[in-house]
């Protein structure tokens, strides 16, 4: 197990096989039930909670959370509503953490989105079950063989939700993906995402994470065939007091298949509160099966004030001598003192300086967002952000 | 035409010992279409001017005055003393690093006009003045000074310059790090600005390389936080041939 890699990016050169920066197979070994009660109650020091704060997930992940309220699902296009049993439920994944199992667990009707070759983007909006309450929901989005689509996923309004969303897509299928999470303050959403690509499937996601008051996401990505194709683009704006947490996950296991992932971060805290505070995890896992994959991923964070924290750790497991590429960086860069003042000595003011440099951040994520009227209004509520919490 | 005018300024930094005293009474008055050159030895505080004029916040200005038209300076905000008029092209320009060099100087001429310039003049008017300093277009979809050779960032330094049209202009070494040819060009794009108008420029400088191109009215000897001399263009030919020693002896000293 020591033959060197071929095709790695300059940071990872010389690495030998089986020389993760974590003990092989840490990933690979993950577990995963529909059970609830197969996972242990999280205390917070685990791998896998250690970043979040445990106390504001309103007992989520103990048991003490009653899911006694509802999210509203909305759908502007076609899709069904279905019960537990139904065949196609579980198709996507499998929970990996005790928060979407028990989600799993609760969720009484599943909605779903089934694209057949129908042009027009499908939007789904989920709302919030409203502040005090407690939901559990479940989404399912197909694509039938070689379909091509585009679904929108909007999370909007208060409360607490824990959801699976499940995007299972067919061979040859295409999938555009955008998820949105443009909660009230005071909403905690911790999403489970079981992205299963088929041979030769693609799937660009976006993802763009700006309200609530805690939002965990783990999107898992996992191939059925090979020359599957995931992209996966994130931004994330935490303000003064929000914890936004990107939990990815990508499982290489068939051959000749491709992942790219691009997250950026910006952060802006305020003096007398909770940090800000944002972190990113970006596992992916080159199984021995995998021969031939390519594979990137990156994460950027801005830090744009003081009381403001990025945690970011990037983790490559190589099982395969075998790939055709494969790097991953992460870097943290915080907005000094020194380049507001170069912006500020030619005549532009503290707060446009701001934009100007948020807005440049975050182009290269939404641009990839190619519906005018989406980009418009998630560039707006940036702008906002900025606005809002102006310093 | 404008005047800018500094007296008595003293100016400290913070340090780890606490406040240190660098500027000790700078007289120094710029009338537009003037052109004053500053020289001196390293460290004497030439940058710390420069620095002070334009509001960088590690300087304190501890007493002494800056006024521009009679306007205090000292009580306006960096950006609010640019769109008065007054530019620092700096010995050290910075990186932005996700911001584009055209979307830059649209924010910043937006800022200093008062309203957006018109895209189609504006697109013009920006690669006339890239042209006329020898810029590859490229450049404006570079972030701002990333990556840019020390020359280059100079280059930025005075196509700012040349869209901003300040009243009065610091050129802080822009002189430094630049080839034969890029001091010509660099040169001719500050007499470009000069002949724009009634404007001021203070330029900082070690050689006399560039006052062969840009032809001082006054030259300002610098020394220990303060001017120690002021003279005709001939006192820079001295400078250059007997170096600073009288100014920084202690014999020399005021
Ligand atoms: N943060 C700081 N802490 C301590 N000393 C400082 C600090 N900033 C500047 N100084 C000192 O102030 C003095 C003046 O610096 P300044 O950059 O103004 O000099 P200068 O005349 O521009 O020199 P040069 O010709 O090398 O550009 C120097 O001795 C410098 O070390
Ligand atoms: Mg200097």
């Amino acid at each position: 197990m020591t033959d060197v890699v071929s095709g790695l990016a300059p940071e990872l050169a010389g690495a030998k096989e089986g020389q993760g920066s974590k003990p092989l197979a840490s990933a690979s070994e993950r577990f995963t039930s529909y059970d609830l009660d197969a996972f242990e109650v999280p205390g917070g020091r685990e791998e896998n909670w250690r970043f979040t704060p445990m106390k504001r997930l309103r007992g989520l992940h103990d048991g003490t959370a009653r899911f006694d309220g509802s999210a509203t699902i909305t759908v502007d296009g076609s899709s069904e509503t279905v019960g537990r049993d139904d065949a196609r439920i579980g198709q996507g994944g499998v929970p990996a953490d005790r928060v979407a199992a028990a989600a799993w667990t609760a969720f009484t009707e599943a909605t779903v989105v089934t694209i057949d070759g129908t042009p027009e983007p499908v939007t789904v909006r989920v709302t919030g079950p409203g502040e005090g309450a407690v939901a559990a929901a479940h989404l399912q989005i197909r694509t039938t063989p070689h379909a091509e689509g585009t679904v929108v996923v909007e999370f909007s309004g208060s409360g607490t939700l824990a959801d699976n969303i499940e995007v299972v897509l067919a061979d040859g299928s295409k999938l555009t993906l955008v998820v949105t999470e443009e909660w009230a303050d005071d909403a905690v959403h911790v999403s489970a995402q079981h992205l299963s690509i088929g041979r030769d499937a693609t799937l660009r996601a976006t993802s763009v994470a700006l309200g609530g008051d805690l939002v965990r996401i783990s999107p898992t990505v996992k191939y059925r065939g090979p020359g599957g194709d995931a992209e996966l683009a994130g931004l994330g704006f935490a303000d003064a007091g929000q914890h936004l947490e990107q939990r990815l996950l990508v499982d290489h296991g068939e051959p000749s298949c491709t992942s790219n992932v691009l997250y950026k971060n910006a952060l802006q805290g305020r003096k007398g509160t909770t940090d800000a505070r944002t972190v990113w995890i970006g596992d992916v896992l080159i199984r021995a099966t995998a021969e031939n994959t390519r594979t990137f991923e990156f994460n950027r964070n801005l830090v744009l004030t003081e009381h403001a924290r990025a945690d970011s750790v990037p983790n490559l497991e190589i099982e395969t001598g075998e790939i055709a590429g494969a790097g991953h960086a992460s870097a943290t860069g915080r907005f000094d003192d020194e380049q507001l003042f170069y912006l500020q000595s030619r005549g532009i003011p503290e707060d446009v300086a701001r934009r100007l440099v948020v807005r440049g951040f975050f182009g290269e994520i939404l641009s990839k967002i190619t519906l005018p009227d989406l980009r418009e209004r998630l560039e707006a509520a940036i702008e906002a952000e900025l606005a809002v919490t102006g310093i | 035409m404008s005047t800018l005018e500094i007296k008595d300024l003293h100016v400290s930094v913070a340090t780890d010992d606490g406040p240190k005293e660098i500027l000790k009474g700078v007289d120094l008055t710029i009338e537009g279409g003037q052109t004053h050159a500053i020289m001196g030895p390293n460290g004497s505080g030439k940058s710390t001017l420069a620095y002070a004029i334009a509001g960088h916040p590690k300087y304190e200005v501890t007493s002494g005055s800056i006024t521009l038209d009679g306007v205090d300076v000292l009580a306006m905000t960096v950006d609010e003393r640019a769109r008065a008029g007054l530019f620092l092209a700096m010995q050290y320009p910075v990186e932005v690093p996700g911001v584009s060099t055209s979307n830059f100087l649209r924010a910043a001429a937006t800022a200093v006009r008062g309203e957006a310039p018109k895209l189609r003049t504006w697109v013009k008017e920006v690669k006339t003045a890239m042209s006329n300093l020898d810029i590859d277009p490229a450049f404006g979809d570079r972030n701002v000074n990333e990556g840019f050779s020390g020359g280059e960032k100079k280059r930025q330094e005075v196509l700012q310059l040349a869209l901003l049209a300040p009243k009065i202009a610091v050129l802080d070494e822009t002189d430094s790090g630049l080839d034969v040819d890029a001091l010509r060009v660099v040169s001719e794009g500050v007499n470009r600005y000069k002949a724009s108008g009634d404007v001021g420029v203070l330029l900082i400088t070690h050689y006399t390389r560039i006052l062969q191109h840009i032809k001082p009215d006054v030259v300002h000897v610098f020394a220990g936080g303060k001017v120690v001399l002021s003279g005709g263009p001939e006192l820079a030919d001295e400078l250059e041939k007997n170096g600073y020693e009288r100014f920084t002896s202690p014999a020399a000293a005021v």
